[in-house]
Parts: C-alpha cells; structure tokens; sequence
C-alpha cells in the first residue's frame, strides 16, 4: 500500500493518464463537432485507425513525422467526406455509415499493411526522428524547486510530445469556436433546428460538411499520436476501442468541451490505475480485477444515458437526415 | 428535383437496386485486390473453389453461413421495429456464459435428454437478458440504444474474460476456458447424421444448428408478417404515433423485440458452443454479430434475404480462408474489408443509385394508357 500512495508513484500515474488521455481528448472532441452538427460519428474509430496506419506508412517511407501528421490528417478527413457523402449528401443512416467506416478500417489497415510491409500488418519500427519525441518544456528546472507545483509541472505537465499539447490546447478552441464564433452558433443552430438554419439562408449542407471535416482533422492528429509519438509503429487493431471510449466520454461530458475533457481525463485515469493495479491487493477489498476498472467508463456511460447521474440531452437534431423542402 | 417520392416498380426497387449496390460493393473489393498486386477475378476462383469446390469446404461454408443468419435475423427483427441492435456480439457472447453456466453446473445432473434443450434455452435466455437492458432503457430512460449496445458489448467482453480466467476456468489450466462439457450435451455434427444413413462426408464444424437456423428464419418470418404481434411491431416500426392509436404499446414492443433480437444473436453460441467447441472459450462470438448488420442490411431485413445473403458471407469467409491461403499478399482480413464496403452501399449508400435509377425509369418505361386521364 505505500508503494501506492507515494508521491512519485502517484506523480507517474498522473503522467500516464496524460499520455493514454490524449487519442481520447482528440477524438472527443471531433465527435463532438460532429454531434454537434447534427451528425451521429461512431467512427471516431475507424478514422483514428485509419490514420493511426497513414501515419506509420508515411513516416517509415519518407521519415518525416511532419509528412505523416499530413498524410493521417489528410486520410482522416477522406474518410469524413465519405461519412458526409453518406449521410448529409444521400441521407443514409449515420449509425450505418459509421459503422462501415469502421469495419472498412479495420480490414483494410491489415490487408494493406501486410500486402505492402509484410510484418504481421505492422509498419516498419521507426527511428526517432521520425516520430513526435517527448521533450522538456522550457523553464521547467528553474520551478522544480517549488513544493507540489514544481514537481507536478515536472513529472507531469512536461516531459510530453507536441501531440499532447495539441490535445490540450483543442479543448479551449473548441470551446472558443463552438460558443464563441459565428461559425460555433450556427454549428449549435444546424444541430437542434436545421430548418431554422436553412430559413435563416444558411446551408445545413455545407455547415454539417465542415463539422464532419472538422472532426477529421482531429481524429487524423488522434491516429498519428498513437502511430508515431506513442508507439514507434503502427500496429494491427492499435486503437482497441479508445474511438468508443472517446464516444462515450463526450457523452458523459454531455456534449460539452470541458466536461467531455474531465471524462477522458477520468477514463484515462482509471486505465493508467488498471494497469498500476494489475496484481495489487488493496486492504480490506483484495484484488481489484482489471477487468472491472476497464469495463467502468463503458458502465459510467450507461448509467449516465439511464438518466441516473444528471440527464444527458444529445443534439435534438441529431441523427436525423434534414430533406430541405422544396 | 427531388426523386424520392417517385414510386418504381417493386422489382427495381427490391432486387435491381440491392443487386446493384452489391455489385458496387464488390467491384471496389476488386479495385483492393488488384491495388495490392493480386488478379481479382482469379481470386474469386479460388475462393468459389475453397467455398463450394469440394464438399470440405462447403461444410465449413455452411457453418459460417449458420452464424450469419442467427445474427442477421437478431439485427433485422429489431430493424422492423426501427431498432437498431448493434449489440449482437454481445449478446452473444453472453449466451455462451449461459450455456457455460448451466452445463457446468447440471451436465453430469440432469438426464442427457434434457441437456441440448436446457443448452438451447439458457443461450435464448442469456441472449436476450443481455439484450434486454439496453432495450428497457431505451423504452423508459430514453437512453440511445445504439450507444447502450455498443457500451454492453464492451461491458460483455470484460465481463467474459473475468469470468472465464478467474472464475470459470478449468481448475489447473492455463488457458482461460472451462473444462469440456459431458457428450450428451454435444450438438451432432452433421457428417455424423450423415453417417447414420450411411453417407460418409469430410468431418467439418457444421451441426445441426444450421437447420436451427433455417427453422428460424421460417419463425422469424411468420412472427413478423403472419401474427399480430408483428403487425404491432412493424406498426410501432413504422410510426411510433400510429401505434399508439392504434392501442399498441410501443414500450412494450420494443422490449420483446430485442429480447427476440437477443436470443437469436445468442444462437450463435449454440453453434459454437454446443456445436463445435464443447467448452466455453474467449471470443468465440469473433465478429459474427457485426457481420449480422451487413447480412441484414443486404439480406433488406427478410429472412430470405438474409439466407442469401448469409450464404454470401459464408462464402466469404471460407472462400477467403482458402485466398490467404492460395494467394499469401491476401489476407483474412480482406474479408472484413469486403463486409466494411457491404455496409457502406447495401446501407449508408443505399439511395445514392436511386435518383439516377429514377431518371431512367422515367425515360424508358412503358407509356402508362392515356384514356385513364381522359
């Protein structure tokens, strides 16, 4: 039990929730202008993966993580203009198309990278400079001497890669441009009324277009963290769920910035603590299975959507394909 | 101009188009394959040849196929009542922990007739228990089903692998899986009916769970369009409002639905279970509840569509297992990249034809009689 409770133990599993928070605070927040749009995205995964596998291929081909933050960016927002093609251009069901992006992704980032790579469906093990490599933020020795604030912003505020940043500093613009801009307004307008929207002279179309594009983007940044800053190559599957994960947390942040953030800080906490815990028999209560701390953002999420913990209310508008009358 | 209120005759609209959308489907599965070096049409050779070619394969063909329809059915049922369970996985594969539960407690107990049924009955039961959380939040907490049922499969999966390595292993195993469960309760293969009328055929997984199978799909059929119960479901489905009127209660169908929904996902564990493995496993359920929405979205949600369309898949993944083999830059998982294109335009896409489809019709098709409009 001490060996939990100290302070470089508690300090490392901080840093942990930081890096394993990241693809979902991305991702969140892309589902988040999306579903604020109006537009169900459950293929917050399928885009990850997708570009998680863009990344690993440019990087190791070209060496340039900048290349690769490029090319997943670019991979991602495709697979969004074939999500909106779908759903906003021929009105298909968006829980479907979201799913056929997903499964597509899944198979093809194997086949693929088995046809062109043969490893197994890795890409090849990429040196450091081709990768987003964790660096110190500057000024960080001369406050290390602070109690609490100064080791804290050591351990676990510093020592990251650009994407983590990035990650942070998506929540605030996010929250700028969905309440703040005009763009936001309207992107909140299209979600609940899009038929006010359009009487207004506002295209529903365009506007859901740049949401869903939006959303690329940053699951494009989500893929190429996992691919190239995290890992050093893409692996087969490597995304494991953490797109629905992401899902479930901006449901739990009921379709806000800040709260959607504090959720995936939360779910990335308690599986930074699962795998801490793995083996550890806490007093009084023994060992807490892994499997139990894995399973709880999925079974938070279902007992907040029961109502049971505050009400959450999705976009009026949401899921619904909007036919403009003629 | 919009196209969607012009009506087209039935068989563009039920055969013509699906068949199109398939085609489309397929032919960028071509594209792939040609993509990453490989000759298309050669691979659909190999794989006709691995799935129908000798009667192994036609065994193993079938047993996939016995799956797909079990999990297309559970996804099409719930899609007439406008529905839509994605949690056939799930389902599933918590209908194994309930085939699991009771062999382990009662296989050596209860007398070996009962066995099979009593196996048949926990997985319907389990199945649909697993369904009918989702389902009843959905009715009285308005919780999003689609969500609910993607967070249950999640919540199944972990739940399976505490059981399975904590609790319900094997006493001294390493792998995480129970003990094998006594013969009785074994489902016969389907080389061994055959080996009753003295047929011999090549040993493969099918069992007699495929004419489950099809004896659901006759079911499925007359539940939904040859019983009341269906016509409020498919009027619930239809209008939610109408229902209602109609003194139906919409709360109530939709918790029967997926309850009906969830056992016949969990039929699937049946096949495995019962059938195949005689133990319960980890993953055993390995992606045959997505591949139901595939199978039920091009099977248009009719049971003999979804026969079709099942067959397809089985043909798929047999064909496919024979592909990897015979072409080694072709994997297993191309299989699951074709399935990801069927989705897409079988269903998110499958309007994207129609207006063109309109146009043509409007140019080509016969002059309906003058006189009628005088």
């Amino acid at each position: 039990m001490d060996s939990l409770l100290n302070a470089q133990t508690v300090l490392s599993t901080l840093d942990a929730t930081l890096r394993v928070s990241t693809p979902l605070i991305l991702c969140a927040m892309a589902g988040l202008f999306s579903e604020r749009s109006g537009i169900i995205d459950i293929s917050l995964e399928g885009k990850m993966l997708s570009a998680a596998f863009a990344a690993g291929t440019l990087a190791a081909i070209t060496g340039s993580a900048w290349i690769a933050l490029a090319g997943a960016i670019v991979t991602s927002i495709l697979l969004s203009l074939l999500h909106g093609f779908a759903c906003i251009t021929n009105r298909g069901d968006q829980v479907v198309s979201g799913l056929a992006i997903n499964v597509l992704a899944s198979g093809l980032t194997i086949v693929l990278g088995i046809a062109w790579f043969s490893q197994g469906g890795q890409t090849p093990a990429l040196a450091s400079d081709a990768r987003f490599m964790p660096f110190e933020l500057p000024l960080i020795e001369s406050i290390a001497q602070i109690p609490f604030a100064g080791p804290f912003m050591q351990s676990v505020i510093s020592g990251h890669n650009l994407l983590v940043y990035v990650a942070l500093f998506a929540v605030p613009i996010t929250w700028w441009v969905v309440y703040k801009t005009r763009f936001g307004l309207q992107l909140r307008a299209v979600g609940e009324n899009p038929l006010a929207v359009d009487t207004a002279g506002i295209s529903v179309s365009r506007l859901r277009y740049k949401a869903v594009m939006t959303a690329g983007i940053l699951c494009g940044i989500a893929g190429t963290y996992l691919a190239i800053a995290q890992n050093a190559a893409f692996a087969r599957e490597m995304t494991a769920g953490q797109g629905y994960i992401a899902l479930a947390a901006m449901i739990f942040g009921k379709w806000r910035p800040v709260p959607a953030l504090l959720a995936c800080l939360m779910f990335g906490f308690l599986d930074a603590v699962s795998i801490r815990l793995q083996g550890v028999a806490l007093p009084g209560i023994g060992e807490v299975p892994v499997q139990i701390i894995q399973a709880l953002p999925y079974v938070l999420t279902v007992v907040l959507l029961a109502g049971f913990i505050g009400k959450a209310v999705a976009p009026k508008a949401i899921g619904v394909p909007f036919v403009k009358e003629r | 101009m919009s196209t969607s209120n012009i009506e087209l005759p039935a068989w563009i609209e039920v055969i013509l188009i699906p068949l199109l959308n398939i085609c489309i489907a397929l032919f960028f599965a071509g594209l792939i394959i040609f993509a990453i070096g490989e000759n298309p049409i050669e691979a659909v050779r190999v794989m006709l040849n691995g799935a129908f070619g000798y009667d192994e394969g036609v065994g193993y063909t079938l047993y996939y196929t016995t799956n797909f329809i079990f999990t297309g059915l559970a996804v099409a049922i719930a899609f007439h009542a406008r529905l839509f369970n994605i949690g056939g996985e799930g389902q599933a594969y918590i209908a194994g922990l309930g085939i699991g539960l009771s062999f382990l407690l009662l296989d050596n107990v209860l007398p070996p007739v009962l066995l099979i049924p009593v196996g048949i009955l926990s997985a319907a039961l389990f199945g649909a228990l697993w369904a009918l959380i989702p389902a009843w939040l959905q009715a009285y907490r308005g919780s999003h089903i689609v969500i609910t049922t993607i967070m249950f499969n999640f919540i199944a999966s972990s739940l399976m692998v505490y059981l399975l390595v904590n609790v319900m292993i094997k006493p001294g195993s390493m792998s995480p899986e129970t003990r094998e469960f006594s013969e009785a309760s074994w489902l016969p293969f389907m080389h061994e009916i055959f080996g009753w009328f003295g047929v011999t055929i090549t040993r493969t997984p099918l069992n007699i769970s495929f004419l489950l199978a099809l004896v659901c799909c006759l079911l499925v059929w007359i539940y939904i369009w040859k019983t009341r119960w269906g016509y409020a479901l498919r009027t619930a489905g239809q209008s939610e409002a109408a229902a209602v009127y109609a003194g139906i209660k919409p709360k109530k169908i939709i918790i029967i639905t997926m309850c009906i929904s969830g056992a016949l996902a969990g039929f699937v564990a049946v096949n495995e279970i019962m059938g195949v493995h005689h133990r319960l496993i980890l993953n055993f359920t390995a992606g045959y509840g997505f591949t139901g929405i595939a199978v039920a979205l091009m099977g248009r949600n009719h049971p003999l569509g979804i026969i079709f369309a099942s067959l397809l898949f089985g043909v798929l993944y047999q064909g496919g297992a024979e592909l990897a083999f015979e072409m080694p830059r072709i994997t297993r998982e191309m299989v699951v990249a074709i399935q990801g294109l069927i989705i897409l335009f079988s269903g998110a896409l499958a309007l994207m034809l129609r207006p063109a489809i309109v146009k043509i019709w409007l140019a080509i098709r016969p002059i309906p009689s003058v006189a009628q409009h005088g």
